[in-house]
């Protein structure tokens, strides 16, 4: 056979130029105004591809927290009379505003947590600017959403959002606590406080009225000094099910809503039948987005038995061809781990399934830069499901690999887990993706696709996945209080 | 996932230095093709002296040549008279073109006549009523005899991935070339290209259906070793999709498929703005229309 050798089309580095401005030092965003903190506390957030300071940012403690309850409150009870079409004005300004912003605030998104460019330009802002738009629609429409009831707001709404996506969940949390008439104060995570802050600069130009929404930020003790409140009437966290926990325990004697969207292990199942070339790209999509710090990530791979050895062979190639590195460049499809504490947490699991027996697949051609957090991308084959990486949720682009045999086997180990955040399903019969995703203990199925988000499209999870949804009507249930419609 | 993937591989940002490449690489891979009833022998003389020199003006990096002039059959003989002292390649359609719509004896004899005036490449279509009318053992001998009829020439089977519509009934007629060219034991690498469309039918080679076909490749390679050539064709008019396309190879077969012998684009007005992003990159500028020479 003749040789028919082609020649590479060697990418040139394509780098994002737009510099954001980013001050040296951000103050709380309390009442409308950016303020220091009572303890005049700050702490430094970086950028995790390269380690350098991005910037001092404040640390709220109780008495900012409560200052910040103090205004929402204030600021509540305009805002909660105000006409419900002027509420949606503002919050269709408010998307409008981000939109015209999102070029630097993906940069900024990017510089802040590592994440590629192509996705916080791609996914991030475009979801983020949506969720306000759509929440806009519902906010003088909202009796509706609630078929015989008259919904009212609650009152002050403490949210804790976290560092794997910024901006958008910000904009998960606070489109629809705004709509339905409330007010906010948000505490962004400690390793990406900046797209947050650089959000309220935009409530500033839109004029959002003050104190309508007010931002903490902080670590931990921030978080608890929110979530510990008295003034609070609703709690809202994301994050991992270890604080959700803490937070549920600290909420048991108090009658406030909660909702919580927790960790996950979620589970993306492979038949023979199904379209395999797709499934690739759904494996993939589904562990090395955003480095795999995804609650919803599909980090435990079932593939049928008979097709498991090709399946993997493709998997390893088409691996092969992510580009990994400098997250501000274009062409860049996985990024910096967001925290050294997080690439530490990866690399204990990575090596525990080692450890234990099961075997890593990792491409190792092109070098890692030699500054900031990384970790390639990987998977795992030979894993049992007694095995750690099996079982506990990694938040790192590393995937574990097992089979199954029939689809009631599949279902029964996709659902041995604590988790029930989401699942995957992959075939080509309809019949069978019925039966199989009305089994799955999840509260989002995917079939035939996998990470796809919508403002309308209520997400959120079962089992220590958490619980109540976020996004769609089912999402403003969250945060309104149903008064029985007087006949 | 087709959509999802082929939207993200169109985002990956080409330039500079990747840009100059990829560009000489698209008119390296070019079908320059006239498919006209006004076809002449005129037409077809220009067309050829544009295979033979794409840019008007030598630039620092040289432009090359194009892969082959793709014609009707009668038109052949001028083609061949006009290339043959070059390694430009004759390309002409046959089999029906572009309807597929005639007795199979008459579309071989079209092939034998298009290889005996002079053809090394027969740009075949796969008639779909056949496919579409489940007939689908017809399809694969129907290929093997076009083949077959064609002798040493290289064989492009068009799809016409446009009226059949969605991603199954085009990942199936893949299929069936495979199945065409699975007993031929003395096959060599791009010896069998898929092809997307006439360019008679809109929609023609969309990133999707063209990520269907290198998926069919990847595919065949994976179960045979060989490797079969893809060519899109019909609505390709820019540098920039051009450039795509490239990605789309690389990314889903390799770097092994960017080749002449293995990838194609087909196409009549896309060298034009292939020079036209050349020349930009040479001067600094956009040039007018009028500095590109058009055939």
């Amino acid at each position: 056979m003749t040789a028919a050798e082609g020649t590479r089309l060697e990418y040139a580095t394509a780098p994002e130029r737009l510099r954001p401005q980013i001050d040296a030092s951000y103050g709380l965003f309390i009442n409308g105004e950016f303020v220091e903190p009572a303890s005049n506390a700050s702490f430094v957030t970086t950028d995790p591809a390269t380690g350098r300071k991005l910037a001092e940012v404040a640390q709220g403690d109780e008495r900012d927290v409560d200052r910040a309850v103090q205004a929402a409150k204030a600021a509540g009870a305009r805002w909660s009379r105000l006409k419900p079409s002027e509420r949606a004005k503002y919050l269709f300004r408010l998307a409008r505003r981000l939109q015209e912003c999102s070029r630097e605030l993906a940069v900024l998104e990017t510089m802040d947590g590592g994440k590629p460019i192509r996705e916080s330009r791609d996914v991030d802002l475009p979801l983020a600017a949506q969720h306000f738009f759509y929440h806009a629609g519902w906010a003088d429409k909202l009796q509706f959403a609630f078929a015989g009831a008259t919904p009212k707001p609650l009152g002050v709404c403490g949210q804790i959002i976290p560092w794997n996506f910024p901006l958008l969940m910000a904009a998960w949390k606070i489109a629809p606590a705004l709509a339905c008439g409330n007010t906010v104060v948000l505490k962004p995570a400690e390793t990406t406080p900046l797209t947050a802050l650089h959000l309220a600069r935009i409530m500033q130009e839109i004029e959002l009225p003050d104190g309508v929404v007010n931002i903490v930020t902080g670590a931990g003790n921030t978080g608890a000094a929110v979530v510990n409140h008295p003034g609070m009437k609703k709690i809202a966290f994301t994050g991992s099910t270890d604080v959700g926990r803490h937070i549920m325990h600290s909420l048991a004697a108090r009658d406030i809503p909660l909702t919580l969207e927790l960790g996950g292990k979620s589970p993306n199942i492979v038949f023979a039948d199904a379209s395999l070339d797709q499934a690739i790209e759904g494996v993939v999509s589904g562990i090395w987005f955003n480095q795999g710090h995804v609650c919803c990530a599909g980090s435990r791979l079932y593939v049928e038995e008979c097709i498991a050895e090709e399946f993997i062979a493709a998997l390893r190639e088409r691996m092969a061809r992510l580009r990994v590195g400098d997250p501000l460049d274009k062409n860049t499809d996985v990024g910096a781990i967001n925290s050294a504490e997080q690439l530490e947490r990866i690399e204990g699991l990575v090596s525990c399934g080692r450890d234990q027996g099961a075997v890593l697949h990792e491409i190792n051609d092109d070098p890692l830069p030699s500054r900031g957090n990384w970790h390639r991308p990987c998977f795992f084959t030979g894993v049992e499901p007694s095995h750690t990486i099996a079982r506990e949720e990694i938040f790192g682009p590393v995937l574990s690999v097992m089979t199954f045999r029939t689809p009631e086997e599949a279902i029964r180990r996709a659902n041995s887990t604590p988790y029930g955040l989401a699942a995957g399903v992959w075939t080509d019969k309809g019949a069978k993706i019925f039966d199989i995703a009305a089994r799955l203990e999840a509260g989002v199925v995917w079939c035939n696709t996998y990470n796809m988000f919508d403002a309308s499209s209520p997400f959120g999870g079962t089992k220590a996945s958490g619980f109540g949804r976020e996004g769609g009507r089912h999402g403003l249930r969250a945060y309104v209080q149903l008064a029985e419609a007087r006949s | 996932m087709l959509a999802r993937r082929a939207a993200e591989l169109a985002k990956r940002s080409i330039k500079t230095t990747a840009k100059a490449q990829g560009l000489r690489m698209a008119v390296s891979m070019l079908d320059l093709t006239t498919l006209e009833g006004a076809d002449t022998p005129g037409r077809v003389k220009a067309l050829c002296a544009k295979a033979l020199y794409p840019c008007p003006e030598p630039l620092a990096q040289p432009v090359p040549m194009v892969a082959a002039a793709c014609v009707y059959p009668r038109l052949v003989p001028v083609a061949w008279a006009a290339l043959r002292d070059s390694p430009v390649k004759v390309a002409s359609v046959a089999t029906a073109f572009p309807s597929g719509q005639s007795g199979l004896d008459l579309r071989l004899r079209e092939t034998e006549a298009a290889v005996a005036a002079g053809a090394d490449e027969i740009d075949m279509v796969i008639s779909r009523g056949l496919f579409l009318s489940g007939r689908h053992t017809d399809v694969v001998e129907e290929i093997r005899m076009v083949r077959a009829a064609a002798g040493a020439a290289h064989v492009k089977v068009i799809l016409e991935t446009g009226e059949l519509e969605t991603a199954d009934n085009i990942r199936r007629a893949c299929d069936l070339v495979l199945e065409a060219v699975a007993d031929d034991d003395e096959i060599n690498h791009g010896d069998v290209f898929l092809k997307t469309s006439t360019g008679k039918v809109s929609p023609a080679a969309t990133p999707v259906s063209v990520l269907v076909l290198l998926e069919a490749a990847r595919a065949h390679a994976r179960a045979t070793g060989v490797r079969l050539g893809i060519k899109p064709a019909g609505g390709i008019r820019t540098a920039k999709q051009a450039l795509h396309m490239l990605v789309m190879v690389q990314e889903t077969l390799g770097p092994q498929w960017l080749t002449p012998t293995l990838f194609r684009i087909g196409a009549s007005s896309l060298l034009d703005d292939l020079i036209r992003q050349l020349l930009k990159m040479e001067h600094g500028r956009y040039t007018g229309m009028d500095e590109v020479a058009l055939t």
